[in-house]
């Protein structure tokens, strides 16, 4: 019955959702508030479902397509539509959202049904950005969807929220606003239409595209983030609540990845080739500089937004490789990455519901009391790492070895992150759980429960399920991959 | 004689405005004190049955009358339309707050709906002489409304800046207007675009009288540098005149603008484009800058006015159908904006106290969710971030002035509206992530809060379905033209 309009299902259900969570009010009725979001994220995953069950990996082309007028005034449609990059993207958005609003269930007593309901709402939206076609339409979800990440670090976040909140948002709303006018100069040039497709055959000049591909590059530089335009992250991604935090890693910095395989590439594949340098270089410089600085971090969700960072690397770099290995390895790190520092996040968020520091000195011999913790944190600590049997190690692998086909020494200084990922990861592992119990406060602290289990466990299963079979998400990605990338290697030059 | 009446059919909405308020004028002083809902019903019944004389003549074309100094197109009755709903909600926004200080006379009706009359004459004028005639019975009513309040030292030294200004300004329009009509023999804006088409070789004092002009202009519409009344005058006025002074004549403006410089100088694009650029960047730069400091909300709302005012020259310097169509969605959409925004200050305000510190904001979210999402719409919707209208508002002006190859002043509209989006921000993070020091319970009537409700779903509705009222500019204008 919904067959044609899986993708409106799989945005407008959450956000349908969200409204009616926020319709429960005041905190008297937390506990319907989070049932509802519960069921309303679970409804979300379901109807996302039949985008993998129905995917045809034989084609590139878009799938479940919707295109019907919206603004005919500014011939903008509200079109969408996936393909095996788009499409894997969606389905681990909506069940990374299962994930957060489990993980926000005891944490969360203040002003409940807001929580829950700006992190549906934003789910719908992210979906969207997947899913437009058009960009208008997309530019609307992509700028809308900081609205509520905008209130869940500001409302719910720790002490230095408020400064977070700003940064964030004006960082990446600056580099937005340089894309909507890039979208509307390429409005002209093609000829009056905003449908990305279109786009992709219209043909530029070199100085025109060198300016669209440097507003491009800080519109999604500043969301994946890139180095120097990172700043924000370390500071969003300590402040915000556990949820937050999950949602920003494992979603919106993917949202700056796939900007670049739909509009970057495609749109400006001259400027592309000419200035793949700048992105490698940046790349590289977060790859191992960014790594450098996990290791010094003291604050264990800072930590891991580093580790963010430095494994975002990889992504940027693996597609400016121009070789299916690097841009599936580059996709494959993106979903990865998606899993474990989500499950990372969701660590340091059991960690801190218990004795409130993210401190590394405050911790210490929480094997003794937690060990059923220790060993899940452990298998993603690993996988943070790269290692084989892990999902981490699949995209690193694949990347590197893209590289090795590119430059040696591109793949000799991205490889520095096996050590330097390992370094920060084990090392801070080493000093919250091993040795014998910090404090007293860690005496204390009681093992996780089945909630927690349950989240934890999820993930496992993901991490260790496309560590050791990664074929299915390759295959996915593959006619995509191969026919986006026959298209970027001809010039659009007049 | 039925024919003579007829001659008058376009204007039948503007008579039947100046005989109602002779009307209120005359009841409201028979009447008591505790009977002055009879002026207040009457008012939105003026403006309901002028509403109805101008759906029911709505113009499909241009209808010149009066012997060309009036005309009835689709741009003036869309426009005169928007205009009705405004003041009736101003009326409505502004009664409980009026009522406790001591302001709710018939002189305020009155004043309000003469205002409005100088307003319609203003958008529907196609002559020198009726134009600068609504103008000036605008900005009369516009000085004495700020007055109003006569026992208040700022509202008064408001009121004298307005009028020393407004006067200044007004001077400098006729200056204009008096070399324009010395080189095309006429006041007539149809005649004057003909004869300016022809070509004229008295060049030099043409461009003279475009300064003159769009100075006046740039004064009337509060563009940077020509702003300086804007934040004293939006400061001092009691809170009701600064919502009315704030939203309709911004219309008006837009109408006057579009009718010299896009209908009567259409011919001389060229020389006035430059002129407005500078203006534009400049208020959109002055205006979103200075707004960072204010701590009032009256001042920093002044300011981001301002910078709106920027952005719509922005569509109107495109000199195009389409920007002279992306002006209006943007005046339009900034009156809906601006209504709210005044508007809950008054709502939030109550007798002896004034909501228009910023801090009075903070922790509304506790204080009443729906009001706090309501204003976060509504600042979102200014700084335009969809899915709010607002969004579309600029999306319209910037591609207008990309269309003219202007990228370059696109840019640095998208850099000003970053730094404007960061005061906007803060109202939000003052309303959500505050805790409130004032937690009296907001004392405001059902229907004020029904009205406020719709104003800022308005701004959402609109923002996910634009095409409406797009297409209903992009008409007005196309058939008007």
């Amino acid at each position: 019955m919904f067959g044609q309009s899986i993708l409106s299902l799989v945005i407008w259900v959450p956000i349908l959702a969200g409204i009616v969570v926020l319709a429960t009010g005041s905190d008297r009725n937390a506990p319907l508030a989070r049932w509802l979001a519960l069921a309303g994220s679970l409804l979300g995953l379901l109807v996302a479902i039949p985008l993998a069950t129905g995917f045809d990996t034989a084609t590139s082309a878009m799938q479940f397509v919707e295109k019907k007028a919206w603004i005919p005034a500014f011939n903008v449609f509200y079109h969408l539509g996936v393909d095996g990059i788009s499409m894997p993207l969606v389905l681990l958005n909506s069940f990374v959202t299962v994930l957060v609003v489990i993980a926000g269930w005891q944490v969360i007593q203040d002003k409940v049904a807001q929580y829950m309901a700006a992190f549906l709402i934003m789910s719908g939206l992210i979906n969207g950005v997947f899913a437009a076609l058009d960009g208008i339409l997309f530019y609307v979800f992509f700028e809308g969807m900081l609205i509520p990440l905008y209130l869940i670090v500001g409302v719910w976040g720790g002490p230095n929220r408020v400064y977070a909140a700003f940064k964030f948002f004006l960082y990446t709303l600056l580099g937005s606003l340089l894309m909507l006018v890039s979208f509307i100069y390429l409005y002209y040039q093609s000829g009056g239409s905003f449908d990305i497709q279109t786009w992709h055959k219209t043909t530029l000049g070199m100085a025109a595209q060198t300016l669209i591909f440097l507003s491009f590059l800080l519109a999604f530089g500043v969301k994946v983030p890139m180095w120097p335009v990172h700043t924000w992250l370390p500071d969003a991604h300590v402040e915000a609540p556990t949820g937050g935090s999950v949602v920003l890693a494992a979603i919106t910095l993917k949202v700056g990845a796939y900007g670049f395989l739909r509009f970057i590439l495609p749109i400006v594949p001259d400027a592309a080739h000419e200035l793949a340098w700048l992105v490698i270089t940046l790349s590289l410089i977060a790859v191992a500089y960014i790594g450098l600085v996990a290791l010094v971090q003291a604050d264990m969700k800072k930590l891991i937004a580093y580790s963010s960072i430095a494994h975002m690397g990889f992504v940027t770099l693996g597609f400016f490789m121009f070789n299916p290995l690097g841009w599936e390895g580059g996709l494959v790190q993106m979903i990865s990455h998606g899993f474990v520092s989500a499950a990372l996040f969701l660590c340091i968020g059991v960690m801190y519901d218990r004795l409130h520091s993210r401190q590394i000195k405050d911790y210490g011999g929480l094997v003794n009391r937690m060990p059923v913790f220790a060993a899940f944190f452990m298998l993603f600590a690993m996988a943070n790492s790269g290692l084989p049997a892990t999902s981490g190690f699949v995209g690193e692998f694949m990347v590197i070895m893209a590289a090795t086909q590119v430059n040696f020494w591109f793949a000799f200084v991205a490889a520095t992150t096996l050590i330097f990922g390992a370094a920060y990861t084990l090392w801070m592992y080493k000093r919250v759980v091993f040795g014998s119990v910090g404090n007293p406060h860690v005496e204390e602290m009681k093992d996780v429960n089945a909630r927690e289990i349950l989240l934890l466990g999820v993930l496992a299963l993901a991490v260790l399920g496309m560590g050791l079979y990664p074929k299915p998400f390759t295959d996915v990605m593959h006619a995509s991959v191969v026919d986006l990338l026959a298209h970027v290697a001809q010039s659009k030059l007049p | 004689m039925r024919d003579s009446l007829m001659h008058f059919a376009p204007a039948f909405p503007e008579i039947f405005v100046l005989a109602m308020v002779s009307l209120i004028l005359v009841v409201d002083a028979a009447v008591d004190e505790d009977k002055r809902f009879i002026a207040y019903v009457l008012s939105l019944a003026t403006l309901a049955g002028a509403a109805v004389l101008t759906v029911r003549d709505f113009s499909t074309m241009p209808v010149q009358a009066l012997g060309g100094l009036f005309v009835d197109d689709p741009l003036s009755d869309v426009l005169k339309l928007f205009m009705y709903l405004t003041t009736a909600v101003v009326l409505v926004y502004g009664r409980d707050y009026l009522r406790v200080r001591g302001l709710y006379k018939g002189e305020f009706f009155v004043l309000a709906l003469f205002a409005l009359l100088g307003m319609m004459v203003m958008v529907s004028a196609s002559h020198f002489l009726t134009l600068y005639l609504g103008l000036e019975l605008l900005s009369l009513s516009l000085y004495a409304m700020v007055a109003l309040q006569r026992d208040s030292s700022v509202a008064t030294e408001a009121a004298m800046k307005y009028f020393v200004l407004g006067a200044l300004a007004s001077g400098m329009l006729l200056y204009g207007m008096s070399m324009v009509y010395g080189v095309t023999g006429s006041l007539a804006l149809g005649d004057m675009a003909q004869t300016l088409a022809d070509g004229s070789d008295l060049q030099i004092p043409l461009v003279f009288g475009i300064v003159f002009i769009v100075a006046g202009l740039a004064f009337k519409l509060g563009a940077v540098p020509f702003h300086m009344w804007v934040p004293d005058v939006y400061h001092g006025a009691p809170t009701a005149m600064t919502l009315f002074i704030g939203s309709a004549p911004k219309i008006a403006a837009f109408a006057f603008v579009v009718r010299i410089l896009g209908q009567g100088l259409e011919s001389q694009v060229a020389e006035w484009r430059d002129m407005l650029v500078i203006l534009a960047v400049l208020s959109m730069a002055v205006g979103n800058i200075a707004a960072i400091a204010q701590s009032n909300l009256k001042r920093m709302l002044a300011y981001s006015t301002i910078s709106h005012m920027g952005f719509m020259l922005l569509g109107i310097l495109a000199g195009s159908h389409n920007g002279y169509g992306s002006a209006m969605f943007y005046v339009l959409v900034y009156a809906l904006m601006s209504l709210g925004g005044f508007g809950m200050i008054l709502l939030l305000s109550r007798a002896g106290f004034e909501a228009d510190q910023l801090d009075d904001f903070k922790g509304l979210n506790r204080r009443s969710p729906w009001l706090a999402f309501v204003m976060l719409l509504l600042m979102f919707s200014m700084a335009g971030i969809p899915p709010t209208v607002g969004f579309y508002a600029k999306l319209s002006v910037l591609q207008a002035v990309v269309e003219i190859g202007y990228v370059w002043l696109a840019v640095a509209a998208v850099l000003f509206s970053l730094v404007g989006a960061f005061y906007y921000l803060r109202i939000v993070k003052l309303m959500y992530f505050d805790t409130p020091h004032d937690t009296s319970p907001i004392a405001a009537s059902p229907d004020i809060r029904v009205i406020m409700s719709a104003n800022g779903l308005a701004v959402l509705a609109l923002g996910i379905l634009p095409q409406p009222l797009m297409a209903v500019c992009v008409h007005a204008i196309g058939a008007s033209f």
